[in-house]
């Protein structure tokens, strides 16, 4: 996050607007409308200003896609652990199915600081957060699906009656052989 | 590929077979062991001036064993087989133990200081009959001392020094029977007096040197005889005649043979039977008639006059020599609470040479037997001391008027065990105490860091060790947190029960049974059994438990039953009831009354079956449930099981509300010609099943069919059902039947050809595991066979189970018919085997060990997966993850896994499991001769830390990793300054 912050300040100071000189011109050809002040300063700024934040916006929305991509990649990463760990419980096979599960399951409760600075009237994030939000299910189906593997999950009827008691019986009998 | 290295080798640890074992230090930290000889026959002084003084006994358990006077230890004890009866004990040459064993067959001679066997001789035996052995003190012949020896209606004259048989008399062709071999001083013919057909008395002279006959008379007696003789003097001996009314003098002087008849009735007014008592005395002979102990004299010619009479608790010893051509005997009696003994001359028997008073625990009942021996007292006089067996067959040495040990032999004959909580620890311990321990136990802790960093010096480890044994309580007579801390209630033949602690092995209580009449019919119950009565947890929690004892006044099968309750807690008697009728079966029932009284039935010789508690809500509790009672009855030598429900009650015949009649449902009968039935078992009814369900490797589910109605039958051939090896392979075959014992339905039946018993056998759970001898392959095998319920196998819905929607706790009627199917597999076991039990855990979750008790007398620990059907030759990983050990042929028998380690359990007869609170651990009793404890844990103390565990390690390593954490703290806060300010 600190990178892209990074890059993201950097953005700003250095942002130079080109369209700036194109469409001066071209508003100077046409007549401004009765009662329109060109010589007032905001007017001016707020043309240039509304360019400077499509461009961000634009830029926004890439960042975004990024940031919704990047589950991705760990999901692949993820991946690779668990084939690494094989399929018995121990300490090391344990930890990475639950990291595997822990980090989508963080990643989705934070899914709106995630795309906080993003945010904007003009982007259009619902998009990335679905993929985002796909992104981190598949990692958490991933995780569940090796916990299944490794024998957590109690999807056979097994884990269900392992610890029924023997049930009781109607009758008691006894008896045997005579005492001597 | 690092990680899958480790990952093998942790499957692979994982599956390695885990051994119980442990270290020679902990030996007697859990476990204790304690010797005995059991109820003494014989015993035979040794009282060498230079040696120490020992006495050897024989013992009816086969015992024959060498004790310090001093102190009652065994200096060396032999445990004979079961088989092997010892008939006589004597001492030769002064340097022998001279034992006659198995009927006159065997003859042993065991070195006297450390009872190394010196030589054995088999003797030849053609016939079974009464055996004598006899030690002539001063005959000679060719520098070898002979030892006669009488058995199996030969006369064997066997040299002391090498057990060789000198010379053999044949006496089988005529039925000759020796009762006396008799020996004049100083001379070279032994007299050898029998009877033929219990009616001849007839005398042989033999010569000493060759076994030869050198004379031979016989005289008929008319009216037979009976048996019993007492040899009076070297001519002389008495006999009863078969109507037990005539005392019959036999002289045989010189060879000639006369009668003299005296009819007791001269002797005593209003005389009954009499029975001549065994005591050996010189020209004395003591008599038992209408209760009464009476001496009677043997004169000169034969004339028998009544000389003392004494009351018929009496107990009397063999006439031993005093100085000067003197001979005493010693009697011993009750009087109150006091026993007396007395040493008497036989001569006259005014004189009295010792008397003494001795209070004796009325618990010991009375005397049994006395054996005396003589010393020379510092001051020239005679001392005596004398060891005698009291009813309880504890043995006691008496001296100075004062008991200077005793040994509690009754524990050689456990009958019967059962386990008793102790009470509840009460509050109010002193803050004192607990600063003394808290100081003790730091101390106690700074030695066990020592000795776990290997710093501790000899005596600090000798420390450590008397502190293990001394630690934590373990022999404090509360009830403790983990359950360790338990009574082992034991019954023994005599009749007597004893309380046991399992810290360390003593005698809480000890309590002989009475009869509560006091009747003459019934003077001492013989106990049959022991139950737990009642035992306080949910409700009536002030009262104290209790244990049920069944007894019988008599030794038939018909002989009124004895009831009698004991408090655990104070070994209290709290009543005791003649029943007024017999015992042939108990069956404790599954409910309790309010008091927490578990109701039992006791069926009788008639059929009858009586109810216990007597009271009107037992009675109310048994009629809810009398059509779901069911009894069956094996009659081994039919070959039938008979099962019967409850009919009615017993209105008809008796007043009886308590009394019920049954009705027959079903019989199972085998053929008699080839099947006979050895063995059989059922479920201990107190077992604790954990859950219903065996998960294999695949996920895949299996029903056990735990039910407590199954009885595990064993049949043989006829011809097999003796000892191994008496058939061929051809002739014998082993049928193990499970018979669900509500319906009669046999479940299961698998046939051995070739086998033969006898067969040992545990049932927990759903399985069986059987052993028994192969006669083609000539091996020991064990079998196991589990059995799964087929008609529950369909339950295997994910849903229905989640929701509950099953019927799987229901409970099930045997009426319902299920389908069963078995798994079983067979494995070789290199021993034979004594008897097999199984631990038992508080709520059956700990995987379980086979406690096999070996034919070494030690007790061998198995674990249930050794015997599992489900192995295979080549387990797959899976299964190999699960602990499926790979398919042997042979069961392996560990050394490490013997739970008695470097101990034998001598005559082992029977292994008792107990579990403890903590799950993890089950308590271990085993009984024989010896008695044994230990504690086991077959999975591992998994939920508790060992008593090892060194707390001052942990806390000096936390203190350390705080001290660490901070030290660099500081150090890495300067180096971050010292970096700023560059």
């Amino acid at each position: 996050m600190d990178k892209g912050k990074a890059v993201m300040g950097a953005g700003r100071r250095w942002a130079v607007d080109f369209s700036d000189q194109s469409t001066v011109p071209s508003s100077r050809d046409i007549l401004d409308p009765p009662g329109f002040s060109r010589a007032s300063p905001e007017q001016d700024d707020s043309a240039t200003s509304r360019q400077k934040k499509d461009a961000e916006a634009t830029w926004k929305l890439q960042k975004a896609w990024e940031v919704a991509q990047s589950p991705f990649k760990n999901l692949m990463m993820m991946g690779f652990m668990m084939w690494m760990a094989g399929n018995t419980v121990h300490l090391f096979s344990i930890g990475i199915t639950f990291s595997a599960l822990w980090q989508p399951l963080s990643a989705l409760q934070s899914v709106g600081k995630i795309f906080e600075p993003f945010k904007d009237n003009k982007v259009e994030l619902l998009m990335p957060k679905l993929v985002f939000l796909a992104l981190n299910l598949g990692g958490l189906a991933l995780g569940i699906w090796k916990l299944n593997t490794l024998g957590l999950l109690p999807t056979h009827a097994s884990d269900w009656v392992s610890s029924l008691p023997p049930p009781q019986e109607v009758e008691h009998s006894g008896g045997g052989f005579a005492f001597h | 590929m690092a990680i899958r290295v480790s990952l093998l080798l942790l499957v692979f640890l994982s599956s390695a077979v885990v051994s119980f074992s442990l270290y020679e230090d902990q030996v007697g930290l859990m476990d204790w062991h304690q010797r005995y000889i059991g109820k003494v026959k014989h015993a035979v002084f040794h009282t060498q001036k230079a040696g120490r003084k020992r006495v050897i006994v024989s013992t009816e358990e086969n015992v024959v064993a060498s004790l310090d006077l001093r102190h009652g230890e065994i200096f060396w004890r032999h445990v004979l087989g079961t088989n092997d009866a010892i008939d006589g004990v004597d001492i030769a040459l002064g340097k022998y133990v001279i034992t006659l064993s198995s009927q006159g067959s065997t003859l042993r001679a065991w070195n006297l200081p450390d009872g190394q066997m010196v030589w054995e001789t088999s003797l030849h035996s053609a016939q079974s009959s009464k055996s004598l052995l006899s030690v002539p003190i001063n005959l000679k012949v060719d520098k070898d001392y002979p030892i006669l020896v009488f058995g199996g209606g030969y006369l064997h004259a066997v040299s002391a020094i090498d057990g060789e048989v000198l010379w053999k008399k044949d006496f089988t062709a005529e039925g000759f029977e020796v009762q006396r071999v008799l020996q004049p001083p100083e001379s070279s013919i032994i007299y050898v007096l029998g009877f033929l057909h219990s009616s001849e008395a007839v005398v042989y002279q033999i010569d000493s040197k060759t076994g030869e006959v050198v004379a031979q008379k016989s005289m008929v007696f008319p009216g037979g005889f009976s048996g019993a003789i007492s040899s009076v003097s070297s001519d002389k001996v008495v006999v009863l005649d078969s109507t037990r009314s005539i005392l019959v003098t036999i002289g045989f002087l010189d060879g000639d043979i006369n009668f003299q008849k005296t009819p007791i009735s001269d002797l005593v007014e209003n005389s009954g039977n009499a029975e001549i008592l065994s005591p050996l005395l010189s020209n004395m002979l003591a008599v038992k008639v209408n209760k009464r102990t009476i001496f009677v004299r043997v004169g000169g010619e034969g004339k028998l006059e009544v000389v003392d009479s004494l009351s018929d608790e009496t107990a009397m010893s063999d006439s031993l020599p005093v100085a000067d051509d003197q001979v005493a005997f010693a009697s011993a009696h009750h009087e109150g609470s006091k026993i007396q003994l007395m040493v008497k001359l036989v001569d006259d028997l005014d004189t009295v040479l010792l008397r003494e008073s001795i209070e004796m625990d009325q618990h010991r009942g009375h005397v049994d037997k006395v054996f005396i021996n003589n010393y020379i007292k510092t001051d020239r006089s005679n001392g005596f001391r004398a060891l005698i067996v009291m009813e309880d067959h504890s043995l006691l040495l008496l001296q100075q008027g004062a008991i200077v040990w005793s040994r509690e032999e009754g524990l050689a004959s456990v009958t019967d065990v059962t386990t008793a909580e102790l009470p509840v620890e009460k509050d109010g311990v002193s803050v004192a105490k607990v600063e003394h321990t808290l100081v003790d136990w730091l101390k106690g802790h700074m030695l066990k860091l020592k000795g776990s960093l290997l710093l501790a010096s000899p005596e600090d480890v000798a420390a450590i060790q008397e502190m293990r044994m001394k630690s934590s309580g373990r022999s404090k007579l509360t009830r403790d947190h983990n359950g360790f801390r338990k009574l082992f209630i034991a019954l023994t033949r005599a009749g007597k029960l004893f309380a046991l602690h399992t810290g360390d092995g003593r005698i809480v209580w000890s309590m002989l049974l009475n009869s509560p009449t006091k009747s003459e019919a019934c003077e001492r119950p013989s106990g049959i059994n022991l139950y737990q009565w009642q035992v306080p947890h949910h409700h009536a929690m002030d009262e104290n438990p209790s244990v049920l004892v069944v007894g019988r006044c008599g030794s038939d099968s018909s002989a009124p039953g004895v009831l009698s309750f004991v408090d655990v807690y104070t070994g209290k008697e709290i009543s005791s009831s003649d029943i007024g009728h017999s015992v042939v079966r108990v069956m404790p029932l599954p409910f309790t009354d309010s008091t927490e009284q578990r109701l039992h039935l006791i069926a009788d010789t008639e059929g009858h079956i009586h109810l216990y508690p007597k009271t009107s809500e037992a009675l109310s509790i048994f009629q809810r449930e009398f059509q779901n009672v069911y009894w069956y009855t094996v009659e081994g030598d039919d070959g039938i099981i008979r099962g019967q429900g409850m009919k009615s009650s017993c209105a008809g015949e008796t007043a009886d509300e308590y009394c019920f009649t049954t009705k027959e449902l079903w019989t199972v009968v085998f053929p008699s010609e080839s099947e006979k039935i050895i063995s059989t078992l059922t479920r201990k009814p107190n077992e604790v099943v954990h859950t219903q369900a065996k998960v294999s490797t695949d996920q895949d589910l299996l029903y056990k069919y735990v039910s407590r109605n199954l009885l595990f039958v064993a049949t043989v051939s006829p011809k097999g059902a003796g000892e191994i090896g008496s058939v061929t392979p051809e002739e014998s075959a082993l049928v193990v039947y499970l018979i669900d014992t509500i319906t009669g339905r046999i479940l299961h039946r698998l046939s051995h050809q070739g086998c033969q018993g006898p067969v040992h056998a545990v049932f927990s759970e759903n399985w069986v595991v059987y052993h028994y001898f192969n006669l083609r392959a000539h091996k020991h095998e064990v079998t196991v066979v589990e059995i799964y319920d087929q008609s529950r196998a369909e339950n295997k819905n994910v849903w229905k189970l989640v929701l509950g929607k099953h019927n799987l706790t229901a409970p099930i009627s045997s009426y319902s018919r299920p389908e069963m199917f078995t798994k079983s597999q067979s494995y070789f076991f290199a021993q034979s085997v004594k008897t097999i039990a199984v631990t038992s855990t508080a709520k059956g979750i700990t995987s379980k060990q086979l406690l096999i008790g070996t034919i070494g007398d030690q007790i061998l620990a198995l674990d249930k997966r050794f015997v599992d059907p489900r192995r295979t030759l080549n387990p797959s990983q899976a299964e190999k993850e699960e602990g499926i050990i790979p398919l042997t042929d042979s069961l392996p028998i560990i050394p490490q896994s013997y739970i008695t380690h470097s101990l034998k359990v001598e005559g082992l007869r029977g292994i008792v499991t107990a579990p403890a609170k903590l799950e993890s651990t089950t308590h271990v009793f085993a009984y024989g001769v010896d008695l044994f404890y230990t504690r086991l844990a077959p999975s591992k103390t998994y939920d508790s830390l060992t008593d090892d565990f060194s707390y001052a390690l942990l806390l000096i390593t936390i203190v350390a990793l705080v001290a660490a954490i901070y030290i660099t703290w500081v150090v890495s806060e300067k180096k971050e300054l010292s970096e700023k300010w560059r």
